[in-house]
């Protein structure tokens, strides 16, 4: 299978990835088609060997990072986001729309962290290079992460957090 | 247990990762957009150009894949469905162009405050591009109404009175398309492009396409330097 093949058959796994990560479906199609758009033009860039998924998960970073800049110049990412109201709603599919709230509420860099890690299963080293960012990093947000995921989902875990 | 082979010895995170994977593994069986599935032709080079190409080869790019753009949206070429803000663009053109006493609000005299202004109703910084070197002097700007947002246009001139406008929107999202397209609406020729949350339209009714496009070529490098 070639590169490019590799690429095409990849799509999907982006595509679920940008989803969590982007929140809406055409958001995320359209961070895909940037993602592609570069990875076509990167592509030899690209060392053969090497992890190309990984590689593709970092120029979807790299777009998406670019991305937040440019629709917030300037602005800081903001450590939390502001508490959305919550609409009436049947109680069917609570618990994902929670967790899609929850993700939601998470800072970028930690929605990334949780993302690779709890979805797409990377390793906190893969995870590291993907972000390029140190092992420690990923753990402490990963943990951050979860902290707020717990709360989001009223998780009763072993750290009990109050708000 | 290193960490390169992940403790994942707790069940919260397997408690998380199965309702991520719940919430999501459905996408990975929905078919895959056609935009997403096909590797790009040419005409994806702005973007090559976006991810940073050397400098040698920016111009050629430039111009080889806004050619081919412009082919693309021929009549020959099967046409892409024109987005509606080409057309509010084309109709604004055409609305204001022709004004002889009141072309624009703000005048170029006071462009940084017209730039300030806009930027500030589109919710943007809006950057306007400096035509000179194609013949065409900025005679000032307006603010007008879009879809579900304030847009802005900005109109330029030659020595000779020939007109032409750039109308530019935010918040295109909803519209991924970022390839360089034509369309003609009436006598009114427009190139337009998004790129990123922005939409641009130029349009003229006065000048025919080849020029048009070198004009579009200047925008889109000042736009994108």
């Amino acid at each position: 299978m070639s590169d490019a093949e590799r690429i095409v058959a990849l799509i999907p796994r982006l595509r679920r990835y940008a989803r969590a990560l982007a929140g809406d479906r055409s958001a995320a199609d359209d961070l895909v088609q940037d993602t592609l758009e570069r990875a076509w033009a990167k592509l030899h860039l690209f060392r053969p060997g090497t992890d190309l998924r990984a590689w593709l998960f970092t120029v979807m970073h790299n777009v998406h990072v670019n991305q937040l800049r440019a629709a917030r110049p300037g602005a800081p990412l903001e450590d939390e986001m502001p508490e959305l109201a919550h609409p009436a709603r049947e109680s069917d599919g609570l618990e994902l729309r929670d967790l899609d709230l929850a993700i939601r509420r998470l800072p970028p860099e930690q929605r990334e962290v949780l993302l690779l890690v709890a979805l797409e299963d990377m390793s906190y080293g893969e995870a590291a290079r993907t972000l390029d960012i140190p092992i420690g990093t990923v753990m402490s947000r990963l943990a951050r992460a979860r902290e707020k995921l717990r709360v989001g989902l009223g998780i009763t875990g072993k750290l009990k957090v109050v708000k | 247990m290193t960490l390169e082979n992940q403790p994942r010895d707790d069940g919260e995170m397997q408690m998380i990762s199965n309702m991520l994977h719940e919430a999501y593994d459905p996408v990975l069986a929905e078919p895959v957009p056609a935009r997403l599935a096909r590797r790009p032709p040419r005409r994806w080079i702005p973007y090559a150009l976006a991810a940073g190409c050397t400098l040698l080869g920016l111009g050629v790019g430039v111009a080889t894949g806004w050619q081919l753009h412009a082919w693309e949206g021929g009549p020959a070429a099967k046409r892409p469905e024109v987005p509606a803000f080409v057309e509010r663009a084309a109709v604004a053109h055409a609305t204001y162009v022709p004004e002889v006493r009141h072309p624009v609000e703000v005048g170029a005299d006071q462009e940084q405050h017209l730039v300030a202004w806009l930027s500030k109703r589109l919710g943007a910084r809006l950057r306007v591009p400096s035509l000179d070197s194609v013949g065409y002097s900025l005679v000032g700007g307006r603010l007008l109404p879009g879809e579900k947002a304030p847009v802005a246009q900005f109109m330029y001139q030659t020595p000779q009175g020939r007109r032409l406008t750039l109308y530019v929107r935010t918040d295109a999202s909803e519209n991924p398309e970022t390839a360089f397209r034509y369309a003609a609406e009436g006598k009114v020729k427009v190139f337009y492009w998004i790129d990123r949350k922005l939409g641009y339209a130029l349009s003229s009714s006065d000048i025919d396409k080849d020029d048009l496009l070198k004009v579009a070529n200047a925008v889109y490098r000042q736009l994108n330097p």
